[in-house]
Formats: C-alpha cells, structure tokens, sequence
C-alpha cells in the first residue's frame, strides 16, 4: 500500500513553465479586434448589431460574476435593466436632466433595489433567489406596463441619444466607442475582483458557505454584494439602451429577456468573463437569423425562436456544461502568477498566549437533538502549546463536540473560553476573528483555485481591502502580503513546490495538507483539526505528524479529532476520550492505553 | 364596497385559488421529489385547455402530433441508454417500445376521435390522456439524464422546457385564445352570489385531487417511495426505488394536475398560447408561501393568492399582477426572518 507519493498531474516545479504567449495575447487580440472594428468598412447594420451584443454583453457580465463564480442565479438582470433605462428615459425627457446624471440616478435605484431583494433573498437557501427574481422581474414589468406616468405598454418616446458638449455620439460608430468601452471595462473590472481578496472570497461561495466562514468571510454580504454589483452592471446596460434605441418600453425588460440573458451566460461559458460577449454575440446573432428564417419555415411569423431557444438550453446543460468559451479557454496554456510577493512586509502577527496558559476552556458544553444527548456535559481545557486528542468510538459525539467550539452548531448549555474570552454562541466566522482556525472532516476547498489561492483564503481576516479596491488595482501591497503570507505557509507544511497547481488536481493528503496551511495562514492561536489522517496513507501521516509537531514546536495549540491510534498516541499531549456522548476519561497517551474503560469503549468487554 | 361585492370578489378569487392550489400542490410536489422548480406547470395548463378546444372545433389537436414526436425521440433515447448500458438489443428494443407505444396509442385514438366530435366528457378523458402523457417523456427527454445535477441547473433546464413549449404552443395552437364550453351550465342563486355549475366542479375537483395525492403520500407504499427518494437520492436507490421511474411518475403526475387545472379554467376565462406561465406562476407564489414543502400551505397560500387577485382586480385591475407577485416578497422576507441564514451545502 505504501506506493511512492504520487506526482501531482503537472507540478510546476517539475515541468518547465510553457511560454503562454496565447493566454498572454490572446485577450489583447481580442481588445483590440474590438477597438479595430469600428475602424474597418463594416456596413453599419453590422455596427448597429455590434452595439446590441455591448449592452446585452453586460447584464450577461453580471451573471458570469452572480451564477457562474458565485453559484446565484437571477432571472432579474433584464428588470434591473429596465430600471436603468426608464429612469434615464423618466428624468431626460420629462426633467429635462443630463443622461450623464441619469446614469448615476438609475445606478443608485438599481442599487437600493438589488439590496433590498438580495439581503431578503439571500438569507436563505439557493433556489429562492431565482423564485424572488422570477417575481420581481413580473411585477415590475407590469408596474411599468400600467403606470400612466411612464406611458403605459407605449414607454417613453423621444429620448435623446447622448451628446458630449453638444457632440451628438449617434448610434453608429461613436456610440459603439461609448457601448464596448463600458463592457471592456466592466470586464476588466470583474477580471481583477476575482483576482483578489474579495474575490477568493466569491469564488469560495459556490461552494456552500461554511467553509467560507470558517475563514471569516461574511458570507451574506458578499452574496448582497455580487448580487448588486450584477445589477449596476445590469442598470448601465439600461441606459445605454434607452439612449440608443431612443425609446423605452416594458417588453425588452420581461421576464423573457430575464431568461435569455441567463441563457446567453449559459451557452458562452458562465464562469468565463469573455464568455458573456461570446454568449451575447451567438445568442443575438442567432435570434436574428431564427427570427427570420423560422417564420419562413413555418409560414406565419411569431416567435417561434422560442422553441430552438428551449431546445438549445437543454442541449448546452447535458453537452457542453461550461459553455462556449469553456471550450476555448481550455486550449489555451494555464496562465502562471507572476511571483511579485517576496520583497512584501510581513501581515502583522497576533500576539500569541505564552507557553502553559489555558487557551481553550471547554465547560459542561451540551448538545441535544430531540431527546439524543449528543455531547453531554463535556469539559476539558487546552494549554498553549499542547496537542489535546479527541477520540472515541464512532458515534462518541467527537464531530459534534468539535461543531459545537467551532460555533457551526448552538449549544444547549455549557460554555466555551478562548483565551479568556466566552465565545459559545457566536458564529463560527466571529469565532474565526479571535484566533481560532479550522480544518474539515471532508475537505473543502475551491477546486478551480491555485493551491496559493485557496491557502490566501484563510488569509481573508488579515486583510482589510474590498471590491473597489480590487478593481482599482489599488489593493495590491496588501495582495502581496497576503500572498506571501500564503507561500510562507504552504512551505511550512511542505508544500512550497505546489503553489500554483489547481487544489482539484492534489492527492488526499496533500489536500488535506492545504487546509492546514491554510488555517495556519488565519495566524491562530488555536488549531482545530477534524480528522486530519482520514484517507491518508502511511507515509502521508508520517507527513502529517511532522508537520503537526513542527507547529507546536513554534508554540500552536491543536485540538485533534482522530480516529487513527498510532498518529494520536504518538503525537498528542493530553487525550480526552468520549463515549455516548459522555466524558469517559482523559490523560497522557499512556494513560489512556492502560486504562480499562478505553478498552471495553472500543473493543467491548467479555460477560 | 358592500357585503354582495365582497362575497363575489371572494367566491371568485377562491374560485381561482383553487386552481393556483392544484397547481401550487403540483410545483411542491415536483420540486420535493426531483428538486426540479418545474416552471412548465403552467404549459400544461394551456395544453390542456387548448387542445379540449381544438377537439371542439373538429379537429385533431397538434399537441397529438408532438406527443408523437416527443415519444420518438425518448423511445431512440431510451433505445440508446440501454443498448449501452446492457449491451444487446433485445432489451433496448422492449425498453423504447415501452416507452413509445403507450404514447402512440394515445395518438392514434385521439387521431381517430379528432374529427368525430364526440362528446364532451370523452373529448375531456382524451385531452387529460395526451397532456398526461407528456409528463413522463418530458422527464427522459430534458431532465432524466441530468437527475443528480444542481437544482440550480435543473431549474435552468425548466426554463428551457418552459421555452420549447411556449413556442411550440405557439406553433400548433396558432396565437388565438379558445374559451371551452362548461362542463355544467346550471347556476344556483344563493343570496346575492350566482354559483355557477363550474365553479361547484372547479371546487370538487381541487378538493378530491388533493385529498386523493395526500392519501397517495401519506397512505400508500409507492407515495412512501417516492417521499423517499426526495429526502435521499443514493439512499432510496440501494433500497431498490428506481429514481429514474420516480421522476417519470412525479412528472406524469404534475402533467396530469395541470391538464387538469386546463380543463377547469378553459370554461372561466379565455386561454391563449402562453397563457399557461403567469397561471402557473401564481401556483408557483403559493408554494413559495409553503415553502415548496407543505400541502396544506400551498393550499392556503393559493387561496390567499387568488382573493387577493380578485380584490385586487376590482380596487387596481390595472395592477393586479404586480400586487400578486409582489407579496412574494414580504412572504420571503418573513420565511427568511424565521428560518436565519441557512448554511446548508449545494
């Protein structure tokens, strides 16, 4: 069984670095393609086209970053488009505004309205955003529909197109200009908030949100967050349209329009940032072609594109998941991280409890599920660099008990001191800010980033910059800090020739490994391990007991839940041994083989 | 406004609420099996009601012809699955025959019934058949392959369906709107409220549907069964609960509740092509009232939803929809508020 350590698919310290140049060029090609265009004799229904595939581009922009990296899906984007575009139309043609202050005016209704809808939405599970959205949208739509103000089922007629300092932009190559500039930026945008702290903090979100608060990321708002965010990207596409199409009216911002902008996400690669244009140029393009053509087919017109449209969505979901640009994106060589972070200044350290003080105290804690005592009355104390075992038979209530320091679950009774301070109750993101760091039973990391990407996680607490900060690239000194702190840690647990392979491709223990460096990278005082060993092999827990020692070395308090004797005898302090739920003894590893009780627990006892 | 108009603005939006309620029991009962938000209920009701009037008229409905196609094509996907999976013919051939000729049947004898103009009820049984019978093929073709994907993706692929069969409602049922005869022409005064015949069917026919599925959930082994598999997939599989058989079942289901709710709203107000949607929606604001997981709250939410339809008709008839599916809102706020924020894992 002992096989040699498997050599990751491609580690980087093994195969030389391939020359990106496409991955490099490629984006650049393609902004420039964008920017020569307009350039070139294309006939200017072609631009006119090229104008709609902008502004469908970037409400599409905004589900790439919602549904495709956040996991949220939102049938939503083409009302908060409608709001965009009727509070430009409302306030220009019955104020007499400039659009250049409409367009802050409707991005700050949108805004209010998103956060409204997402902080009601996103407390609760996944599929309610879809539903409330699917509700929104209609009423609005309606709302716009009957309201004599806005013109009923007519709109708004007579909108003026934009103008900058009496220059008219048109609606051919200028407004272009205007319409690619906000989509190139939107997508830059996007690109460096997802490469940043507030962005491993979205990608970690469709994962499920435990994980992510165990890092000390507030899970709810960045959730109200992106879902915003997809909104203002949504409102500006309103605008645009308003002062393109120079009239507004409900039926562009229907429930239908909804679904086709999460359709055009879908088929152009949802979790690819160019896969919003590419999925707005084929889904445009073949509605126009569709549009023509069935009607032709069939003999009467109507909007039979609907049913190549339905059929189409079900396709692309069973063969081609990822969409389009997946397929693209594939060939292209993985882009490597420049290593930027080595001259950085170190994030700054929390103080640490000297060695022998108590830092966890566990009093009487208590959990019942119905009438099943869990853990029942448990108490017992950790010392300031100590590792304290927690075994048991399966069953013992070691899982639950470690849910319950953790904060994932509520107490019935009892308490819990960190260092101190009474931290039974509080969620495990505020548990998290005091010190305390975590690992999981079933490992849980974002498969799709680096392994330096998924350890800078547990970072997330020690940094301080948002989202604005990230998309103004004015985050970076902190970034580098942070991303050295990652490497530092993952050469801790020996993982420092790794840093750039995608965590999906790691072996279990080097998995495993991850999540404590990536705990560690929290800088805590306490270190609570759940099952650490579990599905690893021989040498791998060798691995792992002298990464663990090496830590209390340098003065780590660890809590271990395990199953595996050897690993727990040889390496833990103090053990404490559960059974039913109850507290069946505690004391050195040598205690605790000794003792009857721990034998009958385990292997029963002769009658 | 006096106690006649409130008690018609009532009797009316309870009328309705009826129907949102089979509908609503249909959405729950889809989603608690297959996790699927089955956002095509709502096509079925346009079905159902279109082709019962497509049968007046004379002629043979096209949904006839669809179903045909749509039994093809998950008879050659069925043929294929299982020719892989078990590797001879034999079998493959039996599966897609079992799959296509119950379909066929009802074609052909809906083929022959078409131009006869037979009677009422048995134009009725015949379209109940044909919409059923979409169900299950709906399953296999768009959602059996994908079963273990996300609910996510699975309402993305609902959205699709829902897509397809606007649009091919579109293209047999052409963009007019039918109204179907009563299927009982007497009205009863009862003080100031005229009860019609329908009205008394609507109310009967909701009430033994969702008595009869209570009985099947509750009371029978297979209703168990297929509680079962939406608590646990893997689980109900290793206790030998076909999940594919349960998915086509919850399906044919919901496709028979919603020709169902066809048939009773066909003679209470004109249906068009893609009429379906907003009514199936509504059944939709009341699951979400239940939470997608309670009968009895999907009952009272629909109830609720259709007085507040109503009264909202005669006080803004111009804002009735956006008052409807505004109170999704305050509805979610309050689940939200009561349940915390949920840290479950996709």
């Amino acid at each position: 069984m002992d096989a040699v350590q498997p050599v990751a698919p491609s580690s980087p310290a093994a195969v030389p670095e391939r020359p990106s140049a496409l991955r490099r060029w490629g984006p650049l090609a393609l902004v420039a393609l964008i920017v020569a265009l307009p350039l070139l004799p294309l006939p200017n229904f072609w631009i006119l086209q090229l104008n709609y595939i902008g502004i469908y581009a970037l409400p599409v922009l905004g589900l790439v970053l919602l549904t495709g990296v956040g996991g949220l899906t939102s049938f939503g984007q083409a009302a908060f488009v409608g709001i965009g575009a009727y509070t430009t139309a409302y306030l220009t043609v019955n104020l007499g505004l400039s659009p250049w202050l409409t367009l802050f005016i409707g991005l700050t209704l949108t805004g209010v309205s998103a956060a409204i809808i997402g902080a009601i939405t996103l407390r609760m599970s996944g599929h309610y955003l879809p539903l409330a959205t699917i509700a929104w949208a209609l009423s609005l739509y309606y709302l716009m529909g009957n309201l004599d103000a806005l013109g009923k089922y007519d709109g708004i007629l007579g909108v003026k197109g934009l103008s900058v300092f009496g220059f008219e932009l048109g609606q051919q190559r200028v407004f272009y200009v205007v319409v690619w500039a906000f989509v190139l930026l939107g997508a830059l945008a996007l690109l460096r908030l997802l490469d940043s702290r507030s962005g491993r903090a979205i990608r970690a979100l469709a994962g499920g949100s435990q994980m992510a608060e165990a890092m000390g990321v507030n899970t709810l708002r960045h959730k109200v967050g992106i879902f915003v965010l997809a909104a203002l990207l949504a409102s500006v596409s309103g605008w645009l349209f308003a002062h393109f199409q120079r009239t507004v009216n409900p039926s562009p911002f229907g429930i239908r329009m909804g679904i086709e902008y999460l359709f055009m996400a879908v088929l152009g690669g949802a979790a690819h940032v160019w896969g919003a244009v590419a999925g707005a140029g084929i889904v445009k393009l073949l509605e126009d072609q569709l549009q023509v053509l069935l009607p032709k087919l069939i003999g009467t017109s109507g909007s039979y594109e609907l049913i190549v449209f339905g059929i189409l969505i079900v396709l692309v979901l069973k063969y081609l998941p990822d969409g389009v640009w997946s397929f693209i994106d594939r060939r292209l060589p993985r882009r490597q991280r420049v290593v930027d972070w080595h001259g950085a200044a170190h994030l700054p350290a929390r103080s640490k409890p000297a060695a022998g003080q108590v830092v966890l105290e566990v009093q009487a804690i208590r959990k019942t599920f119905g009438g099943l005592v869990a853990v029942n009355d448990i108490s017992f104390r950790i010392r300031a660099g100590q590792i304290v075992g927690l075994i048991g038979p399966n069953g013992a209530g070691k899982s639950t008990t470690f849910n319950l320091i953790t904060g994932v679950l509520g107490m019935t009774s009892g308490a819990v001191q960190f260092r101190g301070e009474a931290i039974g109750g509080l969620s495990s993101r505020r548990i998290a800010e005091r010190g305390v760091s975590r690992t999981f039973q079933h490992v849980k990391m974002v498969p799709d980033m680096t392994v330096l990407e998924n350890v800078a996680l547990g970072g997330h607490l020690r940094g301080r910059k948002g989202a604005i900060a990230a998309m103004l690239r004015i985050d970076r000194t902190e970034e580098r800090q942070l991303l050295r702190e990652a490497e530092r840690q993952l050469q801790r647990v020996g993982m420092g020739d790794l840093l750039h392979e995608q965590a999906g491709n790691l072996a279990m223990g080097q998995q495993r490994l991850l999540e404590i460096a990536r705990a560690l990278c929290a800088d805590p005082a306490l270190l609570l391990l759940d099952e650490p060993a579990a599905g690893l092999r021989h040498k791998e827990k060798q691995a792992l007991a002298d990464v663990l020692r090496s830590l209390t070395a340098e003065g780590m308090s660890i809590l271990l839940v395990e199953h595996d004797m050897g690993l727990v005898m040889d390496i833990c302090d103090h053990i404490v041994v559960m059974e039913f739920g109850t507290h069946l003894m505690e004391g050195t590893p040598a205690e605790v083989q000794q003792s009857p009780k721990v034998r009958a627990a385990y292997l029963g006892t002769e009658h | 406004m006096d106690l006649s108009i409130t008690s018609i603005l009532t009797l009316d939006g309870l009328t309705n609420g009826a129907i949102y309620a089979l509908l609503g029991v249909g959405i729950v009962l889809v989603f608690t099996v297959t996790r699927v938000i089955f956002i095509p209920q709502g096509e079925f009701v346009a079905y159902g009601a279109l082709t019962l009037a497509i049968f007046q008229t004379g002629k043979v409905p096209g949904t006839v012809w669809l179903l045909l196609i749509l039994a093809a094509v998950a008879a050659l996907m069925e043929l294929v699955t299982t020719w892989r999976h078990r590797g001879s013919a034999l079998p493959a051939v039996m599966a897609a025959l079992r799959t296509f000729v119950p379909a066929a049947v009802v074609c052909a004898v809906s083929a022959w019934a078409g131009p006869r103009n037979l009677a009422l009820p048995i134009q009725a049984l015949l379209t109940v058949c044909i919409v059923t019978a979409f169900g299950p093929l709906v399953y296999r073709v768009a959602y059996q392959s994908l079963a273990g994907a996300s609910s996510l993706v699975l309402l993305i692929v609902s959205v699709g369906v829902h897509f397809a069969m606007t649009g091919l409602g579109l293209l047999f049922f052409g963009a007019e709107g039918f109204r179907n005869p009563p299927f009982w022409d007497t009205r009863f005064a009862l003080g100031p409220l005229a009860l019609s015949g329908q009205t008394l069917i609507i109310f009967a026919a909701s009430a033994a549907l969702i008595v009869l599925l209570w009985l099947f959930f509750e009371r029978s082994l297979y209703g168990k069964a297929l509680r079962a598999t939406a608590v646990n997939r893997l689980g109900a599989r290793l206790m030998g609960i076909s999940t594919h058989a349960a998915g086509q079942l919850t399906f044919a289901m919901a496709a028979l509740i919603g020709a169902l709710s066809g048939l009773l709203i066909g003679p209470t107000t004109t249906v068009f092509y893609d009429s379906g949607f907003l009514i199936g929606l509504k059944g939709f604001v009341a699951g979400v009232i239940a939470g997608l997981s309670s009968y009895p709250g999907a009952l009272l939410g629909a109830l609720a939803v259709g007085v507040i339809e109503s009264f909202g008709s005669f006080w803004a008839s111009a804002f009735k929809e956006v008052i409807v599916f505004t109170i999704v809102l305050p509805v979610l706020l309050w689940r939200s508020l009561r349940s915390g924020h949920s840290n479950e894992e996709h």
